[in-house]
């Protein structure tokens, strides 16, 4: 199987979307000539020419409202948000209009449309370029929100998003761009709504997204030194969330630790943990354990927010924290 | 798309007489529409939130008259005019304001969310500013695939002053789709004067469209024939290639923003003066010359036709309540 990074991973689904259907086009700020601020989308507009590879003002409500426009029309546009920072600026809308139109339609039109966004902390941008929001999407009813971790997850993901009929909010991660990692050949979509169990394990199940998902497997890598089996699933997609996937994981294992980079309060944790106690309030042994930054604006010199962000060793804290329950 | 005749030996259009006893009765149709849902809405009948355009049916009519069946317009939360201007019948406009499912957006929009995709009816939008984007959109999928159709925005003066409007004008003009920005003036954001929403005088806010480099087009908003004829070159304009056009209509609201609104924020004399001099329907009447005989035949099938829509959405059907996750989802 060919190694891509998760950048080229991303570009590729792109690609073969522009490639095989003339519905699909892209636009976003600096996404032409540039290839995006990320480089994601280098090379496409070579390809596909200005046409399908759009470069915009700098103008999020318009971006994304233009892109619903032309979703309902039948073109399924992906649209680029640089930040997912500056995603708050298209937030009326993504919320009143993109997650609303179909039911206030009465089931009239449908809303195909691709948000590609991104964001992450460890390279001190300060505290409006590496926010993690994912969790204000999946409040909305209308949107999906998916978030992938690996360059075979962010490929098939993508493209599922592409093709889904309604909003999909997708979250990328920064840090993750340069991941290498092995996919097919073939573009195997992923269907939105299903979990993917990294490692498998007996005593504790760490349910992470994103950026976590790896410190999961590095924190998991070290329990299983100190005797302790972790099992990682990452749900990939959070709306619609595979409850089914992570409530089986919890009731096998009894104890689960949540992990992901934006704020611990009001995170996706909490939508998680509020899934698992309701599911597998019987066969928990513990307190559900919620992995996540500190309440701060993220701060820009490197030591605070490397201390604000979490990493594999507050995984491997919360993961004994919920053993030492006995 | 109602015909436009030349005036002989002027060389300026003109729609023909018939056309505009076409628009008065539609004009007709709109007024008596929006009288009844006031009267059964103050009765207790209809649930939610109400604003009628009473006093701006020539905006609606002329420029929807403008447009073919697959043109589209998004329309604001005083639709009920727009809609029934592009097409959809008034029963199911009113029973959509009944909450029914024969309702033209099955009972779950209401009067802001008035939808009827089949005659080109995007949706009304709640949120000042909020539809224009998607028309630059429609517009967008319209020129990328080539099809002679235009998309338009109906929105009043608060809505330029709100950063999706401009965003969206920047946007249509620099990728000149084929978009009609109607600018429906008439001088009040809500409870909000124009002299307390915009630095510009009330007749200039179409200037806007110059800082985008936008073609602007004026029309007396009251005067059905000139939305007309406005409208039919701006969508000329707009198919030509050349980019989107801001329309900009002066119109008067003869209410309230909402139906109740005790408008303690209005001269009523002036108010009053407005009424007598720039009622669209009593100025085309008079130009139509209709005798009272005639208007009245006119007013009784229209008034019995207004009571058939309200008796049509009585009788209509409740939605399941647990249908209201029917269409979360695609």
């Amino acid at each position: 199987m060919p190694e891509l990074t998760y950048r080229e991973a991303v570009r590729d689904a792109l690609a073969r979307a522009l490639r095989d259907d003339d519905s699909v086009f892209i636009m976003g700020e600096d996404i032409a000539e540039m290839g995006g601020s990320m480089a994601v989308t280098q090379g496409l507009l070579d390809e596909f020419g200005p046409g399908r590879v759009r470069n915009t003002p700098i103008s999020e409500m318009a971006i994304v409202g233009s892109g619903i426009g032309a979703a309902i029309q039948g073109m399924r546009p992906i649209v680029e948000i640089m930040y997912e920072d500056f995603l708050t600026l298209s937030m009326e809308q993504l919320v009143n209009q993109a997650a609303k139109h179909r039911t206030m339609s009465g089931g009239q039109v449908k809303v195909p449309l691709t948000i590609r966004t991104q964001g992450g902390a460890g390279w001190s941008p300060g505290a409006q370029h590496a926010q993690q929001l994912e969790a204000w999407f999946v409040h909305v009813p209308g949107l999906k929100v998916v978030f992938a971790s690996t360059p075979e997850d962010v490929r098939g993901l993508l493209w599922s998003s592409i093709y889904d009929d309604n909003p999909v909010v997708f979250f990328e991660h920064r840090t993750l761009y340069p991941l290498k990692g092995e996919v097919p050949d073939e573009l195997e979509p992923i269907e939105l709504g299903k979990a993917r169990i990294h490692r498998e394990g007996e005593d504790v199940t760490v349910v992470a997204t994103g950026r976590l998902v790896h410190e999961a497997l590095a924190a998991a890598e070290q329990a299983e030194s100190e005797g302790i089996s972790v099992e990682v699933v990452d749900p990939r997609t959070l709306l619609p969330l595979d409850e089914e996937t992570i409530v089986a994981s919890v009731r096998k294992t009894t104890r689960c630790v949540t992990a992901h980079e934006a704020v611990t309060r009001g995170g996706f944790g909490a939508e998680l943990a509020a899934v698992i106690q309701q599911g597998a309030f019987d066969y928990l042994d513990a307190p559900i354990e919620r992995v996540g930054s500190k309440f701060a604006p993220l701060p820009f010199a490197p030591v605070m927010e490397q201390w604000v962000v979490p990493h594999a060793e507050d995984v491997l804290e919360a993961i004994k924290k919920t053993v030492a329950r006995g | 798309m109602a015909t436009v005749e030349e005036k002989a030996g002027s060389g300026g259009k003109r729609v023909s007489a018939e056309v505009l006893r076409g628009f008065f009765r539609e004009m007709l149709l709109i007024r008596r529409f929006e009288e009844k849902v006031e009267e059964r809405f103050r009765a207790g009948e209809l649930p939610g939130f109400l604003h009628v355009a009473i006093g701006e049916e020539a905006v609606a009519t002329g420029v929807c008259a403008a447009l073919e069946r697959d043109d589209v317009i998004a329309s604001t939360h005083r639709a009920h005019g727009h809609t029934i201007a592009k097409g959809t019948s008034i029963e199911r406009v009113m029973a959509e304001l009944y909450g029914k499912v024969e309702g033209c957006s099955g009972g779950y929009g209401g009067s802001m969310h008035l939808y009827d995709v089949e005659v080109g009816n995007l949706g009304a939008n709640a949120v000042v500013a909020g539809g224009i984007p998607g028309i630059v959109g429609a517009a967008l999928a319209f020129q990328m695939r080539g099809e002679k159709r235009v998309a338009v925005a109906f929105f009043g003066d608060g809505a330029t002053n709100a950063g999706t409007f401009h965003e969206s004008l920047n946007l249509a003009q620099l990728w000149t789709v084929p978009a009609v920005f109607v600018l429906e003036n008439n001088g009040w954001a809500e409870s909000t004067p124009n002299t307390q929403h915009s630095p510009l005088p009330i007749d200039d806010l179409g200037k806007r469209a110059h800082a985008y480099g936008m073609k602007l087009l004026e029309a007396d908003g009251q005067d059905v024939e000139a939305v007309h004829l406005a409208a039919l070159a701006a969508r000329e304009h707009a198919l030509s290639g050349k980019g989107p056009v801001l329309l900009h209509l002066r119109t008067y609201r003869l209410t309230g923003h909402f139906v109740g609104d005790p408008q303690v924020y209005r001269d009523k004399d002036e108010l009053q003066k407005e009424r007598e001099t720039k009622d669209p329907i009593e100025l085309l009447r008079a130009r139509l010359e209709l005798s009272d005989e005639d208007f009245e035949a006119l007013d009784a099938e229209i008034v019995a036709e207004v009571e058939a829509a309200v008796e049509f959405a009585k009788a209509g059907t409740d939605p399941k309540p647990e249908d209201a996750l029917k269409y979360v989802y695609a």
